[in-house]
């Protein structure tokens, strides 16, 4: 069974609150690097919760995913625990990476999250051997890889899905397609236009689905699961979706119009949009959407609280830290 | 022409300038260079002067970016490639060193590929394991293809022209940090105004007491910690050594025969490091017989580069660590 049902009163107020808890906690990122608490840089899913969440609660335990370096919506989507993402963002010893990584890197490799990535199409292939193990140990999980449309144009994307597809593999590839990679525009960087469509070649059939649309993304990727559970072979979503925010730190948008970025903002939120479907088919009151937006900002309030509290590292946390076994002779 | 103050960056972007501008047969590529300007503003505005067909923002897809140069570079163009983080380089290896590398000696010599390789690099920026690697030793390693690291904007305006004058594969260590560094710079009037070749080492300071060696960023901290150490009374040489394959070992053994010691820094991991070659070049020397102490390597990345702040300090060669190392060689001999 799925992990959140947003067509079940339930499950769309655990939806809306994860799509909150999404926004309310990058906000605070912003919030933190602006007052020069966050060091390096970010990338932000503002405005693509609806992937993130829709994907990820069509998933049972047990099933994996692998994330990019735009993950943060992931990682939460995925159960991960916003303190814990915090204080790795922070540099802390409670982070998931023990500070070691960073915004790029948060992974919880026991509970199904193989990482964020900050290789474009980094996870790709990992995701195809994800899937190749999983198989192979007898289990029917399935794998979920997120991608960016701008990793559509790497070596790895090919490779991987041509692997996935003469294996037959358990992975389900889902690009979000905020229609940029960083500065360039998808029509400028994707031959043929559609990633959807490259799935033909490999024997794969790509789905093209709304990703501002959470029930609609719930609904596709719950099909293209069972699917695949059930030993129907790789698949490949597109979820056409925005980034509102810049690619990263360093963004001045000279590569789109403030028009465009506000176009999508009003008329096309994910969040906006799901609250009115939620509310007119009667799952959720106003009353429980209010709620469930204030439970979203307790939830990040209290995570960065006690996440600022968390200890940084010490440089003797670094020694034999590259390896999990280090030989006598090597000290 | 008289020099004028400006960063590293803005003197690459100056170089690049006075390539298109001297060579029809140049052009740029990379990811983000065009509109956005290079991902640390590097390539701003050469867009909008030299246009999108010699300026060209790429799909994402570093092997075809470099197997691309490549291509072109063998049939008459030279191109000016920027991978947008040195990290992202180990996507393109085998067009970089199955290819471009070797194609010169195996068809020959009936073959040049005059292709530059710009490479920022090094940490700092927070930026984490995939984005603040010093990958200059793997290129080092490789017959076929050059690799030089400046350290003052002078020199990044004026390798930047040589590499490009090069017929050779050029890979151009840049360090993220020295971008911002401001120097003078004498703005070249075109590309034939540098026409001897890859310059080799640069003596930055002359002191009797020891010699550092560094190259990239790490030269710059060393000059830094040589001022340092003056007030000690301890008085440094300070080497920058611009080219690391070829590496021009003469002006470190000479140095080093007059100051019996050595010291050789780099942000990059020590093990098989440019360091070694470095100390096994100068003790392999007639600089051996005059050294007064064991050389010492200061350097980085004992782990992947960490995030968080203190770590990743304290994973790269900081002045201090110089200046301390520097305190314990002298003190080695008393
Ligand atoms: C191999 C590699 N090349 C380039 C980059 C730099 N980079 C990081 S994200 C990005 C854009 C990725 O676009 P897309 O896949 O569409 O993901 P989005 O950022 O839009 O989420 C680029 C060029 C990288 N991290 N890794
Ligand atoms: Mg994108």
């Amino acid at each position: 069974m799925a992990r959140l049902d947003p067509k079940t009163p339930a499950g769309a107020r655990d939806a809306l609150r994860t799509m909150w808890t999404i926004r309310r906690f990058e906000e605070a990122l912003e919030d933190l690097y602006s007052r020069g608490m966050l060091h390096g840089t970010n990338h932000l899913s503002i405005g693509q919760e609806a992937v993130a969440v829709g994907a990820c609660g069509a998933l049972e335990d047990g099933d994996l995913i692998t994330s990019t370096h735009r993950g943060h919506g992931h990682s939460i989507a995925h159960g991960g625990d916003p303190m814990r993402m915090m204080a790795e963002l922070l540099g802390r010893t409670d982070g998931y990476c023990r500070g070691r990584g960073g915004s790029m890197h948060i992974a919880d490799v026991a509970s199904g999250n193989l990482g964020a990535n900050g290789i474009v199409a980094g996870s790709m292939t990992i995701a195809v051997g994800a899937a190749l193990s999983m198989r192979m140990q007898g289990t029917d999980a399935v794998v979920v890889c997120f991608f960016g449309d701008g990793a559509a144009n790497e070596g790895s994307f090919h490779e991987a899905l041509n692997m996935a597809g003469v294996w037959d593999l358990p992975v389900l590839f889902l690009c979000e397609n905020n229609q940029y990679g960083m500065s360039m525009a998808q029509d400028a960087s994707t031959a043929g236009g559609s990633v959807a469509a490259r799935g033909a070649a490999y024997g794969i059939e790509g789905v093209e689905v709304d990703g501002n649309d959470l029930d609609a993304v719930f609904t596709a990727v719950q099909a293209e699961v069972a699917r695949i559970r059930a030993g129907g072979g790789p698949g490949l979503v597109e979820a056409i979706t925005y980034r509102y925010r810049g690619h990263s730190k360093s963004d001045r948008n000279l590569y789109r119009t403030l028009d465009e970025i506000e176009e999508w903002r009003t008329e096309r939120d994910p969040v906006d949009r799901f609250e009115a479907a939620a509310v007119d088919s009667g799952r959720l009151t106003v009353d429980e959407v209010d709620e469930v937006r204030e439970e979203a900002r307790a939830a990040i309030r209290d995570a960065v609280g006690r996440a600022v509290r968390s200890p940084e590292p010490d440089v003797s946390d670094l020694v034999d830290a590259a390896y999990a076994q280090v030989p006598e002779h090597g000290r | 022409m008289s020099a004028e103050t400006m960063s590293c960056a803005k003197a690459l972007n100056a170089a690049m300038r006075v390539a298109l501008t001297s060579d029809p047969a140049t052009f740029l590529a990379g990811e983000d260079i065009a509109v956005y300007g290079g991902a640390f503003g590097v390539t701003e505005g050469l867009l909008a002067d030299f246009g999108a067909e010699r300026v060209r923002d790429t799909p994402i897809s570093e092997d075809a970016i470099v197997g691309m140069a490549v291509g072109a570079a063998i049939t008459g163009m030279r191109p000016l490639i920027e991978m947008q983080f040195a990290d992202f380089v180990v996507n393109a290896m085998d067009p970089l060193v199955n290819q471009a590398a070797k194609l010169h000696f195996m068809y020959g010599g009936n073959v040049t590929v005059p292709l530059v390789l710009r490479l920022p690099g090094g940490g700092g920026t927070g930026a984490a394991q995939q984005h603040s690697q010093s990958l200059e030793a793997w290129f080092a390693h490789v017959p076929g293809l050059k690799v030089v690291a400046p350290s003052t904007p002078q020199d990044a305006h004026d390798l930047l022209l040589a590499a490009v004058n090069d017929p050779d594969p050029v890979v151009f260590v840049e360090h993220k940090l020295l971008y911002r560094e401001e120097g003078p710079v004498t703005v070249r009037a075109a590309l034939a105004d540098v026409d001897g070749g890859l310059p080799g080492t640069a003596v930055r300071r002359e002191g009797a007491d020891l010699t550092i060696v560094a190259y990239s960023l790490t030269a710059r901290k060393a000059e830094e910690a040589a001022e340092a150490l003056a007030e000690d009374g301890i008085d440094a040489t300070v080497l920058d050594l611009r080219s690391l394959r070829p590496l021009d070992l003469g002006p470190v053994i000479d140095a080093v025969t007059r100051t019996g010691r050595l010291l050789v820094a780099h942000e990059a991991p020590g093990p098989v490091g440019i360091g070694a070659e470095v100390v096994a070049g100068v003790v392999g020397s007639r600089a051996f017989d005059h050294l007064l102490s064991p050389p010492v390597r200061v350097t980085g990345g004992g782990t992947p580069m960490p995030y968080a702040p203190a770590l990743e300090r304290a994973n790269i060669p900081q002045v201090e660590d110089i200046v301390a190392a520097a305190r314990r060689l002298m003190a080695e001999d008393d």
